[in-house]
């Protein structure tokens, strides 16, 4: 069948500068450059370009330019081109459309009408490179408060007697996101785990299971995840990590489950996972022993009990319309972490018009949870993650202002190892080594190197943060933690700045 | 046990004051008494730390002949009848009123707006299902229902044996308009001067800011303010001033009089130490300190203060964890003085024993009969 779609990306090649090195050839994933001798010229089929640029930016002389293709259907703000194309799309194939990473369409990124304090006068700023200013943050329940034991005539004998639940503590409030080996390359995985282990953070496994060569030495910087499909959980895996997750949900595809796909179960996918080398690894939509807030509660004490109540567990939901009272009750089932992903978080395959149109943003549903979690009294019963769309130092700091603990970063990581956002993870082909299995392609990334790249986001933006707090005169995260008095909204509906609990700026 | 507010969005709570503040504070560790001079004096000399709009006094050891009542100081606002018949139906019912009078004043001092301020010395009169709750719990609800059910009334203070004496003015203006100077005697003294940048010119904005025998002054301005606040919400303090010191002395009442830490401990909850340092102590104080911050990081208090409580047989002085409002203290034989300026203590006691700055979060403590204060004279700077 003769497709009728219109290519995604134009493609120009600079005849002058390129010097047909053939770089483009091989660093495509989708074949779009090729040579030919005769004329002893660079060629491309444009429609297999995805975007992703990788060409362009190691063609050594720049030849290459890669934009969203000029042409255009007769304008209509209705049936606009991604709807025609769409259509067209699946007229051909008749299944449903996939996509990766997290939404993009135009919903209001609530970060972007949210600024920050500072002082001036009644209080000083204070300067982050003379004094210090603290990030370390804990994850975990901790009790309503402290019985404490003195010597009243010797303070310096003191003694705790309250019973105390597990909580982990990391340097700066920003973890990595859930993204399981088998979704992204083993480098891409490995580098995320060294990172988080550099930095003093974690990394979250996914539901994808942990290596057996890596539990010893990244263990104690993982979340392990205990998902719907419950691949690669077993006791050794869930005692060989930090903290526990319970994967009910996720913000790009809130309500289904997940597919891998049987090309990409290698052997060392196959292990980790415990399934057999390219069987499909399928995740059901719900977890089939949780129908309930009961059923959830067991399992959450289920795994207390495999870990003899030395780790935090987390629940992650995906931010749905009644995600205060959700929340709510997971912390009631014993839940030591609530992880709540927004609309805006990413995935390596989603059906579109579920990434598209389900769920609710994060800063709303995460202003939401810590209301109610505290008109309730149980705020510190539990810490909050909150996940979906956090872009920049700027971001983390307004999610804790609004109620988060600390913050989960996926999509960011994954463009500070090279992903331009080129939405094409489900198709195994990522050119930037990120989200394929393909060898030839993953090879690319260098953990070293990767990680790296990674630890240097993870410091820049806790140095941003740490002047954004100085200049707050606040000198510890935790005395941001909630702290609506440094957020002003801009631009927001009454009903907006109600659900934020932020005063209008100049109120 | 106060009363909430029932906002429809946080967004809805009205924004907080900004003030800046002088303090002082004298105690005699023998339990003798002293007139107010002092006080009155001292707060005097440092007049630039306030701008007229605040002052007030708190005297322990103030109704030696009534000290098993609580001491209700309760002012009507316009010298409203209505209220004050309102507030003595209220008290007539919770309580047996032992005595009662309007406070004197001097009439040939004009201040603003001066309201009727009377006071009631009572006892619990507890219904059959209350006889469980303790005495300090029934008084501190009782309170709470007239500060915020009662228009026009608010209780100044609501201690046994002390008494909170304030009003719009300076605090030199307060102490002649009450005669504190001649009328009272007490063993310890705290008194506030207040700078507020935005003030309803209220007689019960001024400070201090006191439930049952706890006053609180304090000076700074707490950039944590939202997230202490919050937290506090949820032990039922609901903030209805909007000032510092309203969430500074929720917190004292949370964790020294209900939960019943010491102020070695509490200090180390409202300005902890560094994680460096933290991290470099002996095994068991690491553990201790670790989980205090965790457990407590919503009630560190991040910005400038210095704080002067009191209650009865105690006073204490904590300045903030980097001590951007230093705390002086200074002792002459059994005087143990506490201010915000060295200057202050000078003026009313030239010829000091001891002068001393403390640490960003160490916390001097002046005891009755005892020389605990001295402690935080080695960590001194
Ligand atoms: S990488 Fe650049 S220079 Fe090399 S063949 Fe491709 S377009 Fe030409
Ligand atoms: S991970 Fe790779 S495939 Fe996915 S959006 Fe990023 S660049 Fe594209």
């Amino acid at each position: 069948m003769y497709s009728y779609l219109l290519p995604e990306f134009a493609i120009e090649r600079n005849e002058e500068r390129c010097i047909r090195c053939r770089v483009c050839e091989r660093q495509c994933a989708t074949d779009v450059h090729y040579y030919d001798a005769e004329p002893d010229k660079m060629f491309f089929h444009e429609e297999a370009c995805v975007g992703c640029q990788r060409c362009a930016v190691f063609c050594p002389t720049n030849a290459l330019f890669i934009r969203p293709h000029p042409a255009e259907y007769r304008p209509n703000s209705s049936w606009n081109r991604e709807k025609l194309q769409d259509l067209k799309k699946q007229a051909e194939t008749g299944g449903v459309i996939l996509t990766g990473s997290g939404n993009d369409k135009p919903y209001r990124i609530y970060w972007d009408h949210l600024v920050l304090n500072a002082s001036q006068v009644t209080n000083p700023s204070i300067d982050p490179l003379r004094e210090p200013m603290e990030l370390k943050t804990f994850l975990g329940r901790k009790p309503n408060t402290l019985e404490i034991e003195f010597n009243e005539l010797n303070g310096s004998e003191v003694k705790i007697k309250s019973e105390l639940y597990p909580n982990v503590s990391i340097t700066t409030p920003i973890v990595f996101s859930a993204m399981s080996y088998g979704a992204i390359s083993y480098q891409a995985y490995k580098s995320l785990a060294m990172a988080a282990k550099k930095f003093g953070t974690l990394f979250n496994t996914g539901e994808g299971g942990l290596p057996l060569n890596m539990r010893k030495e990244y263990g104690s910087s993982a979340i392990v995840q205990c998902a719907s499909g419950r691949f690669g959980v077993d006791p050794e895996y869930l005692n060989a990590a930090c903290a526990i997750e319970i994967k009910i949900g996720q913000g790009a595809k809130p309500g289904i489950g997940g597919h891998l796909p049987g090309e990409k179960v290698s052997e060392n996918i196959a292990v980790t996972r415990m399934i057999p080398q390219g069987t499909d690894a399928l995740s059901p939509a719900p977890q089939h022993d949780i129908y309930s807030i009961e059923d959830l509660s067991m399992l959450i004490y289920a795994l207390k009990e495999a870990t003899n109540y030395e780790k935090p567990v987390s629940v992650k939901i995906a931010a749905v319309h009644n995600v205060a009272a959700i929340a709510s009750g997971i912390v009631r089932a014993g839940a030591d972490i609530v992880a709540i992903d927004g609309l805006r978080g990413g995935t390596g395959a989603a059906p579109k018009a579920i990434r598209d149109n389900v769920g609710i943003p994060l800063e709303l549903a995460l202003a939401a949870v810590d209301k109610r979690l505290r008109e309730e009294g149980i705020r510190n019963k539990c810490s909050i993650l909150a996940a979906g769309g956090i872009r920049c130092s700027a971001d983390v700091m307004k999610a804790i202002a609004l109620g988060a603990d600390a913050v989960y970063i996926g999509t960011a990581a994954l463009v500070a190892m090279g992903c331009t956002l080129c939405q094409k993870c489900y198709t195994g082909k990522c050119t930037w080594g990120i989200c394929t299995q393909d060898p030839y392609l993953s090879k690319r990334l260098n953990p070293e190197i990767t990680s790296q790249r990674l630890a240097n986001l993870l410091r820049g933006w806790s140095h941003e943060i740490k002047e954004m707090l100085g200049g707050m005169g606040i000198n510890a995260i935790e005395s941001l933690r909630g702290n609506r008095e440094h957020l002003r909204g801009v631009e927001l509906a009454e009903w907006e700045l109600d659900v934020l609990g932020v005063k209008g700026a100049g109120e | 046990m106060l009363m909430k507010k029932n906002y429809r969005s946080e967004r809805h709570v009205p924004a907080k004051d900004i003030e800046a503040c002088g303090l002082f504070g004298v105690m005699n560790i023998r339990g003798q008494k002293f007139g107010a001079l002092m006080a009155i004096e001292a707060i005097k000399n440092i007049k630039v730390r306030g701008n007229g709009l605040g002052g007030g006094f708190a005297v322990y050891g103030l109704y030696p002949d009534y000290k098993d009542y609580y001491a209700l100081h309760i002012m009507f606002q316009n010298k409203d009848i209505k209220a004050k018949e309102k507030t003595e139906d209220f008290l007539g019912e919770h309580f047996e009123i032992i005595f009662d009078e309007e406070i004197p004043t001097n009439p040939q001092v004009s201040l603003f707006c001066p309201p009727l301020v009377r006071r009631y010395f009572v006892a619990p009169k507890k219904g059959e299902a209350e006889q469980a709750i303790p005495d300090d719990e029934y008084v501190t609800s009782r309170v709470m229902y007239i500060n915020t059910n009662i228009e026009d009334a608010y209780v100044f203070s609501s201690g046994k044996d002390m008494g909170v004496f304030k009003g719009v003015g300076f605090p030199e203006e307060i102490a002649a308009y009450f005669m504190l100077d001649g009328l009272y005697e007490g063993y310890i003294w705290t008194v506030h001067s207040r700078f507020p940048t935005n003030t309803p010119g209220w007689w019960g904005g001024a400070h201090p800011f006191s439930i049952l025998d706890w006053t609180v002054v304090h000076n700074g301005e707490i950039s944590s303010y939202g997230t202490n606040r919050r937290f506090l919400e949820m032990y039922d303090y609901y903030c209805t001033l909007h000032t510092d010191t309203e969430v500074m002395a929720y917190a004292v009442d949370l964790l020294m009089r209900r939960q019943g830490l010491p102020i070695e401990i509490v200090a180390k909850i409202f300005a902890p130490s560094m994680w460096d340092i933290i991290e470099h102590l002996p095994e068991k104080e690491k553990k201790l300190y670790t989980t205090l911050r965790m457990v407590y990081a919503p009630l560190l208090m991040n910005g400038p203060f210095t704080v002067i409580v009191a209650h009865h047989h105690e006073m204490f002085g904590l300045t903030d964890r980097i001590r951007l409002r230093p705390i002086t203290a200074g002792a002459k034989d059994d005087l143990v003085f506490l201010s915000s300026e060295e200057a202050a203590i000078r003026y009313v006691c030239p010829d000091l024993d001891l002068v001393w700055t403390p640490q960003g979060g160490e916390p001097v403590v002046v005891r009755l009969n005892s020389e605990d204060h001295l402690k935080s004279l080695n960590k001194s700077i």
